[in-house]
């Protein structure tokens, strides 16, 4: 029953979210903050990440594919499919559940504690259009990080195969073979689906919080749990549907 | 004028408020009363309207909380200012920004106005030096200096203050009273204020309701509270040593 009064809940406050909204240039503002709070201050750990991932990633692909029998573009098409399909979306979203994810359930959470949230309120201010909205319209930019990814995956792959005596040719044939566009906008289309996730489930956790400065901690934790989970239930879903 | 006719309030099966029945004057310092748990917030919360009362009315110079449309509570709403125990103030922001954001988000007045505004009420409560700092950067007095002129902003026709001066040393709360009650005269607001603080209660209880298990005990002045005859405002008031040994 409690997850089903949370389920509830959380659809709730999605539609309060949209709903009595602030004034425009109030709402612009605070996207723009957002923006910066959730996409331009992820792009460094995440093109750290993907470029080293990426290098992983071919360099095991490398040693599975030691039979001489085995064309070297192989390669470079298994990092390409593994980097675009499930590395960039899934596992940075992952990623990013325990980094913006966390930010957004403390900040909304602190606001909580320290009964900013009610100020909000008592000023006749929506609280949850002022303070999630604004997220969810940030996180449009998130395919964004997630091309940066794909991107820096594929280039690290060819880095790490250089250094390892793999010819660059190969690696470049093999990212260029059997190329699919519909793998991309399936990715895309997970991406923005995590996207909303990353940017409701947290804010979710914050804003419902009750008690101190401790439960606040214990309200990110949660947070990232439950955004993880989402994640990837709702990968296994829509790859069903768009790739079965 | 607030009129409390009545109301009654419980959460579940739990009696929080029953009866209570009392005014809270305009251009006065009201105060709210009693020890924890005796239903102060409760009440408080009921006429900032965060809680529906179970039975009863409360009236905002005439008009009743009774049958209320969502636009007549946002109206009534955006008559209220709110000082909250913690201050509650934006952390991002700074003191200026803090003060004119309900006027950023509640008014359409231009940029210059704004800022004269908000900086009137900066001069207000002697802030001036203090325009750029951080909530972070700001003593607990000032940051309570800052709850006041941002809720007073608006120009309230309703001032609720919660527990203004917890956490504050007895010099710089006695600041903070004063401060409130000199505004409440200047501005002729209805002001009230929730308190368990006895200096608060000397000092500018102008209207006194004191409060016990969810009963309205005692209405009076802070001259008559030191004078009653009623046991438990008795117990309440003379509960310090301190007090007991300057009442000998």
């Amino acid at each position: 029953m409690g997850i089903l009064h949370d389920i509830g809940k959380y659809f709730l406050m999605i539609k309060l979210s949209f709903s009595k909204s602030c004034k425009k240039e109030v709402l612009y503002k605070q996207i723009f903050k957002e923006i910066n709070d959730l996409i331009l201050d992820s792009i460094q750990i995440v093109s750290i990440l993907s470029f080293f991932i990426g290098g992983v990633v071919s360099i095991q692909m490398a040693l599975n594919l030691e039979n001489p029998l085995l064309s070297k573009t192989l390669i470079g098409y298994a990092t390409r499919q593994s980097v675009i399909l499930e590395f960039a979306p899934t596992f940075i979203s992952i990623i990013m559940a325990g980094k913006v994810g966390s930010y957004i359930t403390s900040s909304i959470g602190t606001m909580r504690v320290t009964e900013q949230i009610d100020a909000l309120e008592v000023m006749g201010i929506n609280s949850l259009n002022y303070l999630v909205f604004p997220k969810v319209i940030a996180m449009l930019l998130y395919p964004f990080i997630i091309t940066i990814a794909m991107f820096l995956g594929i280039i690290g792959g060819l880095l790490a195969m250089t250094l390892t005596g793999v010819p660059s040719e190969s690696y470049i044939q093999g990212i260029q073979m059997d190329f699919e566009s519909y793998h991309i906008t399936y990715s895309y289309i997970k991406t923005l689906v995590f996207a909303f996730v990353l940017a409701t489930v947290p804010s979710y956790h914050g804003y419902y919080m009750k008690g101190g400065a401790l439960d606040v901690g214990k309200a990110s934790t949660r947070s990232f749990y439950w955004t993880s989970i989402i994640i990837i239930i709702l990968n296994y879903i829509v790859t069903q549907l768009l790739l079965a | 004028m607030i009129e409390v006719k009545n109301i009654y309030k419980s959460f579940d099966k739990t009696e929080v408020l029953n009866k209570i029945e009392t005014v809270f004057y305009r251009g006065k310092t009201n105060l709210i009363i009693g020890q924890s748990g005796s239903g102060k917030t409760v009440l408080l919360k009921c006429l900032l309207g965060l809680y529906e009362v179970n039975s009863g009315e409360i009236l905002y110079d005439g008009i009743s909380s009774k049958n209320m449309g969502i636009n007549e509570k946002l109206e009534i709403s955006r008559q209220m200012g709110m000082v909250f125990q913690g201050s509650a103030l934006f952390d991002s922001m700074n003191v200026l920004e803090n003060i004119r954001f309900p006027l950023d988000m509640l008014t359409e007045i231009d940029e210059n106005e704004k800022n004269e505004r908000a900086l009137k009420f900066i001069e207000r409560v002697n802030l001036k030096d203090a325009i750029e700092k951080l909530p972070s950067e700001l003593s607990g007095g000032m940051q309570k200096r800052v709850a006041i002129a941002r809720a007073i902003v608006m120009n309230p026709k309703y001032l609720f203050c919660d527990e203004p001066n917890s956490g504050l040393d007895p010099k710089t709360a006695i600041v903070i009273d004063k401060l409130i009650q000199e505004i409440t005269k200047e501005y002729n607001i209805t002001t009230i204020i929730n308190s368990h603080d006895m200096n608060s209660v000397i000092e500018i209880g102008e209207n006194i309701v004191f409060l016990k298990e969810g009963l309205k005990i005692w209405q009076g002045t802070n001259k008559e509270i030191l004078k009653s005859k009623n046991k438990e405002v008795d117990d309440f008031v003379y509960s310090s040593e301190l007090l007991k040994k300057l009442r000998v």
